[in-house]
């Protein structure tokens, strides 16, 4: 039970990795803390359910850390809109919630990149990150055949806890080149944590094939995917899946930032050394200020946390580390890099837009974004177009709009403010 | 300068398009010219409401013969302009806004437009969703519902079947009063005749004219088709719409053929900034929570804000502007926009042949304000 008014010295947007460290260093230093997140349990997407199965030592570690240190968790509460500065409106399952803050500290985290190909939207195909999340939530996974494709080292992760829960991994396919992923695991070798986690992998996906510079063209099926054809360049063919896990690594979650007024630079928030954007008093950790995974998201999400506290000693301490994580953030975005082959994978009928049924041949027509939202619906729908205008970028090179509120689906009662 | 085109005109909303469209139709050589998209501006932001209206016999005139031609060009509109004879529903919450109900009653019978006068019943009758204890309302039978965007598409297609010529991404810079445009690089396009249908923006081109930008927010809703059935407005949204001093909101809610649900409205002089300002966000919802409590439970996906195009007297400015019989005007239409395009499309092209008009004219001649309204050089 929460209040519907709050009020804390420093606000933690996300409950992921970044999200945890900043609000443990801040809390830690004294400040009344609060890390709002829209799921029931901290950990983020990468350790959803982490709180009651423990698997992964670090998520164990930090979740543990932050019980200790006195930041409040308001869970199943989500951030809607930015009504004015120092303050948040939020939706909780009881009613709206204002949260007032004296610094923020944004840590969004990413989404799964989708790009449209023919047969995409079949029942049984979905992005890695959604079925991994799916199986740790007890659905059944033993037995079924599954072919995972797309790019990122998540497929890797995606493809190992499938792999424990039963699940046969017909191919792993990794559209980037095997010369780039190679020089990509070379440079993990500067990172021992990172090679030990990517070496057990590897033992425990012995026998999976792994295909690098391979990328799915066609998912095939009637009411079911049933098999999914891949392409390398040279040859196509056809692998038999009763699931197609497919997804082209990841996408921060900027809407908030932008709502606030935060530049981007390259699609990621632009931030100084002490992860304050160019808004004052509002911070950003982790993926939204470009995808660097676990490690790096924690590091940012200390020093934003100590930073806003005041600690910039503590902040300062931990540049290096941060410095060695950037560098692996770029080897992974130069590693990963789409190839332009994934522009064309869409055919003139194939449906661009889930939540409003547009072609992509409709949305190509248009002279760009906006044109497109308004004479097609593309990007109208429910999902305020994360999935549809994250690949418009891509592929077809349209910036995205300004954000309006609310950033989530909310109910309609819930925009207007708690009575002041 | 010689003339290469009869008209250019200048905005490709909905307007400059239905413009576009009865000049070309008449034989004009005519050019477009749009600084952004196709209906981008007042057009995207607006409801698309095809309604009749009766705050003074111009007006009426204007809004039932553009209403007329939307009913009769309703077979060739495309399924994505979304027309919907849905009707309009006037709510009255109380005894007076009730003798307001036959007062338009005494109003429209005779001038030939279809009403129905609903008792308290009969309004909970066809809109269940709206609170209990309502005195009555009006439906308003051939109002509609269309999507803008594509209207103001089509009405360009037409045009350019006709012949026009359609050119985006080109800002013009200022009107010529010898005739023709200049244009952001500073070349020049010749023409006979310019319209300026620029809407809230066009006294940037025309200088003095007497209209102001009116901010007004809506939001749509996930689909909840089936939850009202018509456009519905609050009496009480003519106090709004009249008012030209401080900010105001009414009531106002359309169902789209999507199922979705658009709530309206709000109006805000000098508020330029196009974001969404959410004390009168929070006004405007409220307001409509009032007449229908469910609405609170629907699924809120989208805000966002638009500005309309004011005059001091609430009708359009259409034809000759009087420093130069080639400048023409063709905006002030505030929140009917979409639905006089046509009519102010018919009307323009009739007025530029010496055509008798099917309507009177004077009323929404820019030689009305003072001065004309403008300071061409």
């Amino acid at each position: 039970m929460t209040e519907p008014r709050s009020r804390f010295d420093i606000v933690v947007v996300g409950a992921g990795p970044a999200g945890l460290a900043a609000a443990c260093a801040a809390a830690e230093k004294g400040k009344r803390v609060a890390v709002v997140d829209d799921a029931p349990s901290p950990g983020g997407q990468i350790w959803k359910g982490e709180q009651s199965r423990l698997s992964i030592p670090q998520a164990q570690k930090w979740i543990e850390r932050f019980r200790r240190s006195g930041a409040t968790l308001l869970d199943r509460t989500a951030v809607i809109a930015a009504p004015e500065p120092g303050v948040l409106l939020a939706e909780h399952p009881e009613g709206a919630r204002e949260i007032e803050w004296s610094k923020l500290i944004i840590a969004t985290g990413a989404r799964e990149l989708f790009l449209p190909f023919p047969g995409w939207t079949l029942p049984g195909v979905m992005g890695p990150g959604g079925l991994q999340a799916l199986v740790k939530g007890g659905w059944p996974i033993a037995g079924k055949r599954v072919v995972i494709c797309g790019t990122g080292p998540l497929l890797l992760a995606v493809a190992d806890g499938l792999k424990k829960q039963g699940a046969t991994i017909a191919m792993i396919a990794e559209q980037a080149p095997m010369s780039r992923v190679a020089g990509f695991g070379f440079k993990t070798l500067r990172h021992p944590g990172k090679l030990v986690q990517g070496m057990g992998i590897f033992a425990r996906l012995r026998g999976v094939p792994y295909r690098c510079g391979v990328w799915p063209v066609q998912a095939n099926g009637g009411e079911q995917v049933n098999s999914v054809t891949l392409a390398d360049g040279s040859n196509q063919w056809t692998e038999k899946c009763d699931l197609l896990a497919c997804g082209f690594h990841l996408v921060p979650n900027v809407e908030l930032p932008l709502a606030m007024g935060c530049e981007l630079a390259g699609g990621c928030v632009r931030v100084d050394a002490n992860q304050l954007t160019t808004v004052p008093d509002v911070y950003c950790s982790g993926e939204p200020t470009g995808i660097g995974g676990v490690d790096c998201a924690l590091t940012e999400g200390q020093i934003a946390g100590y930073s806003a506290a005041g600690s910039d000693d503590q902040a300062a301490a931990l540049s290096n580390e941060r410095a060695g994580w950037h560098a692996f953030r770029l080897a992974m975005s130069n590693a990963f890099a789409l190839r332009e082959e994934l522009k064309s994978l869409a055919n003139p009928e194939t449906t661009f837009c889930r939540c409003e049924d547009v072609a992509f041949g409709r949305v190509k027509a248009a002279s760009g974004w906006r044109e497109a939202k308004l004479l097609t619906r593309c990007g109208m729908g429910a999902c305020q177009g994360r999935t549809c205008g994250a690949a418009a970028k891509f592929i077809l090179g349209w910036g995205m709009e300004s954000v309006r509120p609310p950033l989530l689906p909310a109910r309609v009662g819930n925009l207007t403010r708690t009575n002041r | 300068m010689s003339s290469s085109y009869d008209i250019i005109i200048v905005g490709a909303g909905i307007v400059g398009a239905a413009c576009a469209m009865e000049c070309a139709r008449s034989g004009l050589r005519t050019l477009v010219l749009e600084r952004g998209h196709i209906g981008g501006g007042t057009t995207a932001a607006g409801m698309g409401h095809v309604v009749v209206m009766d705050d003074s016999e111009a007006q009426f005139a204007l809004t039932n013969y553009s209403r007329g031609l939307w009913l009769a060009l309703r077979p060739q509109l495309p399924a994505d302009v979304e027309f919907d004879l849905c009707g309009t529903l006037w709510v009255a919450a109380d005894h007076e806004e009730m003798a307001e109900v036959y007062r338009k009653q005494g109003f429209y019978e005779p001038r030939g437009v279809h009403v129905e006068v609903l008792d308290a019943e009969a309004v909970a009758r066809v809109e269940p969703n709206l609170r209990a204890g309502l005195a009555g309302g009006l439906r308003v039978r051939d109002d509609a519902v269309v999507y803008p965007p594509c209207a103001a598409r089509f009405f360009l297609e037409q045009a350019m079947q006709y012949g026009a010529e359609l050119r985006q991404a080109v800002t013009v810079k200022r009107l010529l009063s010898n005739g023709g445009v200049e244009l952001a690089d500073g070349s020049r396009l010749a023409a006979d005749r310019i319209v300026n249908a620029t809407g809230p923006w066009s006294p940037e081109l025309t200088p003095g004219l007497p209209v102001r930008k009116r901010k007004g927010h809506l939001v749509i809703t996930d689909r909840a088709p089936g939850f009202v059935h018509h456009q519905i407005v609050e009496l009480g949204y003519l106090k709004s719409a009249h008012s030209m001093g401080q900010d105001s909101v009414a009531f106002n809610i359309q169902p789209r053929l999507t199922g979705q649900m658009l709530i309206g409205s709000s109006r805000q002089f000098d508020a330029e900034d196009g974001g969404v300002d959410h004390a009168i966000l929070d006004r405007m919802l409220r307001r409509a929570f009032e007449y229908l409590p469910g609405l609170k439970d629907l699924s809120a996906i989208r805000t966002w804000t638009g500005h309309r195009a004011a005059t001091p007297d609430k009708l359009p400015v259409i034809g000759p502007t009087v420093v130069s019989d080639r400048i023409w005007l063709a905006t002030g239409h505030e929140g009917l926009g979409i639905t006089t395009s046509l009519g102010t499309g018919r009307l323009l092209a009739d007025l530029l042949l010496g055509r008798p008009t099917a309507i009177p004219s004077d009323p929404f001649l820019p030689a009305r304000f003072e001065k004309g309204g403008a300071s061409h050089g």
